[in-house]
Parts: C-alpha cells; structure tokens; sequence
C-alpha cells in the first residue's frame, strides 16, 4: 500500500493552492537546475532506469521513447504532451492540470531539455476550458519567474511552453491524429512509419507523452530511479492516479502503486461496490477500450499492465469501471460502441463502416432481436476491424465487444431466446 | 446544413446565417497572443483557437455561442487559409456549434460511466425541465439548448452536465431540476460537484494524503 510519503501528487484533490507558492510549497520546482545541468543523456537513462512505462494507456517505456529522438537535429524538436483526456472512465489527468498543474510544467522543461526539444505543446481536450485557464495561469507565471523561456531556471536553456486547446474529437487522443489537430486541420491520424521521432509536429522531430507521464519525471529525477523502482512490480514500476467510477459506493480518483489488487483498490478506496463484493458484475479495468472482466477475474487480478495482459485486458488508463449484478452488460458495451462510432474519424473504411455496424448489431444484442448465429458473425466482424485501420480506434471499438462475447455470451443468448419467446425484458431498452 | 450544391458560390448560407462577421475589440486584443504560440508560416496552427474566439464573440454579441459561416470566411482571411480547410475543421471539431445555441447550452454525457450512475435520470429531468424533445434542439424560450455529448473526462463525479464551459458533476434528477431552475432565473450554481463533494475525493472526504502537511 502506498504511503503519502511516496505519493507524487500531493494536491490531487485540489485541498491547496495550485500556483507557484503553493507547488514550491509541495516541493515542485526544487533544483530544477541541477537536475538539467546533469545532461540530456543522464536523464534519459535516469528515466529509462526508474522503468516508467507510458501513462497514457499503451505502457510503451517512456525512457525508451525520448532515446529515439535525434542527438543532432538541424530542424527544430518538439515535445507534446497529449492532455486530450477523453477515453471513457477517465478523468485523472484533469486532476493533474487543475490542481498540480507546476508539476507539469516542470516535466514539460525536464523532459523538453532531455529530448533536446526547443518547446512544448501541450494539447488539452476543448471540454477542459477551465482547467486550461488554470493551467495558462501556471504556464505565466513559470514564464514570470524564469522557470520557463529564454533561460530556464537559469540554466542557459531556451524552452517555452503552450498552451494548445482542442474542440471535442477523442481522436486527437491519438499521437499522429493529436499532431494533425495541432497543425490546425482535421485530426485524421497519420500511416507509421515514419513515426513523430523522425517526423512529427511541423515535420519535425517530435515526441508525443501522456500528461502524468511527463507529470511524474521531476520526481523521479528528485528521488531516483530506485525509488520509483521500489514501488509497484517488476516491469510495472511506480505509482499511478486510478478513476474508480460506476456502481461503487465512493467513486474517486486515488494514486496508488501498479500491482494493488483489484478488489483492494475498490473496497480500500472507492467504498466497495454498491451491495457488496458478492454483488459485482464485471469492471472494464482500464477505461472503454480495454476488454471487461467478469467477477470471477476481478477476485484475484492485479493492477498492472502485465498482469491484465494476461487476463486478456489491460490497464488502459487505469480507468477502472465497476458494475454491479443490476446492469444491463449489453447495453453498457452497446453504449461503448456508440462511443465509437461518433469518434471514428472515418478515414479507414473497416472503422468507418466497421463501428457503425457494429453499434448496429450490437442494438439488436440489447433487444435480443437477433439470431444466436448472430453473435459469432459480430465476434468475426470485430476481428475484421481490428488491426486493419491505421490507428487503434479500431481495435478501441472491437475489444469492448470481444471481451462481451467472451465472458458474457451466454447472457447475450438468453436475450435472444427471451424476445424469441416473447417475455417481457429485463431492462428493456429505451 | 442546407442543400448547398458544388455550384453555389455561398455554400451552407442558411438563413440564420449572418452576411459578415467582424472581429470586435476584444477578439482582436487576443489574437496577437495566439498566433505567437507557432512559428513562423505555421498560423494555420490557430484556426481552432480562432474558431474559439468567434463563437465566443458571438456570445457576447448576440448572447448565442455559434460559429457562423461568415466567421469561418473571417478566420480563413486571418490566417491565409483556403476557406474550404477551415469549413472542414469547423465541420469536423464536435465542440463548434454550427447554428445558433440557447443562452445555456446543455452538454449531457449519457456515455457508460454516466450512464451507469444514472444518466437516463438527468436526461430525463433535462426535457422535463426544458420540455426538448430531441438532441440538439433549444427550447422555446431560446434558454436551453440540449446536446448529448461523449464522455466529458470527469467519470468519478459522474453523472455530468456541462453548461457552456462549466461542469456540474454528481448529479441526479432533483438536483438537475434545482440547476436548471437556478440557469432560467440567471443565476447560475457554483460549477463543480452539486453535492458539495472535494472535487474528485471519496464522498465524506479524502482518505489519501492526509497525513502531509505544507508550508506556504
């Protein structure tokens, strides 16, 4: 369990003052200048040492990701850090911004100088209005005490950073989609290779991280790789800020370290679920587009990217969603799979069309209005999209219903036999 | 929007929409800032922050949050775009309101976390209050204007609302209707959890990070 000691975002609920006094106060911004005067490449390993794999939901390691940028570059090199919070579930990241939003900042310089990058662009999600306000509010005054621009906490180091708000489209949460979007035109993601490294923002080499990702690298710096190391499991280093929504008694947001139990986590933090533990459906572990997990998983697995890999899930954005024995499974996947197809950019034909049949059919799932057979064409249906689109909104939109199928068929086929027969609906759609 | 054909030389110029649109005082007092945000030959980098500023504009003008054709043309003119790139952004950005909205626009995340804590509820309570019959449509009196939106990133306060910029988090039916009654009398609630919840902390207070204390 971890304790408020080694806790990185110690004003996660907003209890204190978000500006510079109050960040200095909590530690931000301590000997940022002697942790840039150690060297980009000391930085790189520090980071790529301490294991922090990417918060963002892909888990790639974040050390790793700055190594690939160029140590020489005659065109300018970008940091982006994606704020473009929108995957269903989560909602952490808005804490990070309005409540510690210098810890940021501070990561964006950190990060920045050991990339080599001249700027940072941070692209938050349009619906974050306020929590952009405090965030340029921070971002002016970093600029006010030198902490930022041309000579960054006195370094010699020129680094600026922006403020870039995006208009309500989930896909510019993807990195090339986030890049197009940031270039002023529709956010359709990009064919990798080349990947932003080699050609990112403008053209130029860049690097796309998660808000926490770039959030937590100050502390690391501050207090070691082993540190960090110590906390969470092997290959699933360090802390993490979980969501804990749905049918608990206390939703909230908690940082905890990677590999807490499931069932720890819900009933330690978020009140238990609503009825009791006995009372659990399922959760989708790491926000939308991570497969669900019936109870029977959730009694034993861990919070960790490894470990729900191999629950055939993932840890997402540690977005953890709960539902108890009262929901509709059907409707609360079919509802994910509107998700999908309002936000499908409609560039790659199997996504395009491929969500909004899928939505389709799975209405009818909900209704029961279909046959058994059915459900094996929509499992085969989800694998002719998945992995055949060029960014993974496809396979976002798929897994949700494959992890349906999987754990809950024999729900889906009682809907088609009721309505086949006739009775009246469990929680009939509207 | 409308029935415009390659060959109209005004395309989407429904009659609501206005024949010009000028940037005001304010507007422009804001646009040197943005545009010094990307390099240099790299402006089409503002259009979405100057799509932002006409809707904004159009608020404080005509008391709606709209993006007019017009407006569209304008920002295109700013930043040496053809109009055609801005139309398509405009088009594509869920968050740019292509006709005219009510005074309080009701953005209301039926996505599953919402859902699961009782969305149908606030949903209903919304059409109740506002008699909307359909997404997307304002009310009579031109007050309300209801939108079903995606998932809004505030999942543990769920279910949400948000009124033009501002959140209302944990909702359910009576307290929707108490802020919808306080939007018509124009005095808007505190934005936030409307049970008076610490932003994303368990309900009855924080249970982590009790045990530091700092200096200011």
């Amino acid at each position: 369990m971890l304790q408020d000691k080694d806790r990185i975002f110690t004003n996660l609920y907003g209890l204190h003052d978000p500006f510079l006094k109050g960040a200095r106060a909590r530690g931000d911004w301590d000997g940022t200048k002697a942790i840039l005067e150690k060297g980009r490449d000391a930085i790189v390993e520090e980071v790529k040492a301490s294991g922090l794999r990417g918060r963002g939901g892909a888990g790639f390691p974040t050390g790793l990701k700055w190594s690939f940028m160029p140590k020489q570059s005659d065109r300018p090199c970008y940091l982006v850090v994606n704020a473009d919070e929108s995957e269903p579930g989560t909602c952490k990241d808005r804490d990070i911004i309005r409540h510690d939003p210098h810890k940021l900042i501070e990561g964006c310089l950190v990060a920045g100088f050991a990339m080599g990058a001249c700027a940072a662009y941070i692209y938050i999600r349009g619906e974050f209005a306020n929590e952009a306000k405090v965030l340029q509010a921070a971002i002016d005054e970093a600029y006010a005490a030198g902490l930022i621009g041309k000579d960054a906490c006195g370094s010699g180091y020129a680094f600026d950073v922006f403020l870039h708000r995006g208009a309500g489209a989930y896909i510019c949460g993807e990195e090339t989609g986030l890049l197009e979007s940031l270039e002023g035109k529709k956010g359709l993601p990009r064919l990798k290779p080349p990947f932003p490294a080699a050609v990112g923002l403008y053209g130029c080499p860049s690097t796309v991280n998660n808000v926490e990702s770039i959030a937590v690298a100050p502390a690391i710096m501050r207090r070691g790789a082993a540190w960090f190391n110590s906390l969470g499991r092997p290959r699933n280093s360090g802390q993490k800020v979980f969501c804990i929504s749905g049918h608990v008694n206390k939703p909230c947001n908690v940082e905890e370290e990677l590999g807490i139990p499931l069932r720890e986590l819900i009933e330690r933090y978020a009140g238990g679920v609503r009825g009791g533990w006995d009372n659990l459906l399922a959760v989708i572990p790491g926000g939308a587009s991570v497969p669900v997990i019936p109870k029977s998983v959730c009694d034993e697995v861990l919070m960790d990217f490894d470990s729900l890999r191999d629950a055939k899930t993932g840890l997402g954005t540690a977005a953890v969603i709960v539902m108890d024995k009262s929901t509709d499974i059907i409707k609360a996947i079919a509802r994910l799979s509107k998700f999908y197809m309002h936000e499908s950019c409609g560039q790659c034909t199997p996504c395009r069309e491929g969500t909004g049949w899928m939505w389709r059919v799975m209405t009818r799932m909900v209704a029961g209005r279909a046959e058994v057979g059915e459900i094996d064409t929509l499992e085969q249906v989800t694998r002719q999209v998945e992995g055949h689109t060029i960014c993974a909104l496809g396979d976002a939109a798929a897994w949700p219903i494959q992890g349906l199928i999987r754990h809950f068929r024999p729900e889906m086929e009682q809907r088609i036999a009721a309505y086949k027969a006739g009775a009246p609906m469990r929680m009939a759609a509207e | 929007m409308g029935e415009s054909t390659q060959t109209n030389p005004e395309p989407m110029r429904d009659s609501f929409q206005p024949s010009s649109f000028a940037f005001d005082g304010e507007s422009e007092a804001a646009i040197p800032g943005i545009l010094a945000k990307y390099p240099a030959g790299r402006q089409a980098s503002a259009v979405l922050p100057l799509l932002y500023i006409v809707q904004n504009q159009m608020r404080r003008q005509t008391g709606s949050a709209w993006v007019p054709v017009a407006g569209m043309d304008e920002v295109a003119r700013r930043l040496d775009m053809a109009p055609i790139r801005v139309y398509e952004v405009a088009t594509f950005y869920f968050m740019f309101n292509l006709k005219p909205v009510g005074t309080y626009h009701l953005q209301v995340c039926t996505t599953t976390p919402c859902w699961l804590r009782g969305s149908d509820e606030v949903v209903a309570a919304c059409r109740a209050a506002t008699g909307i019959e359909g997404w997307g449509e304002t009310s009579a009196d031109g007050v309300f204007t209801m939108t079903e939106v995606e998932c809004l990133g505030a999942c543990v306060n769920a279910p949400i609302i948000q009124v033009n910029d501002d959140f209302y988090e944990d909702l359910d039916a009576d307290s929707t209707k108490q802020l919808l009654e306080a939007l018509r009398h124009g005095e808007p609630l505190k934005p936030g959890s409307v049970k008076g919840r610490q932003t994303s902390a368990p309900d009855g207070g924080p249970t982590t990070l009790t045990t530091l204390q700092f200096e200011s």
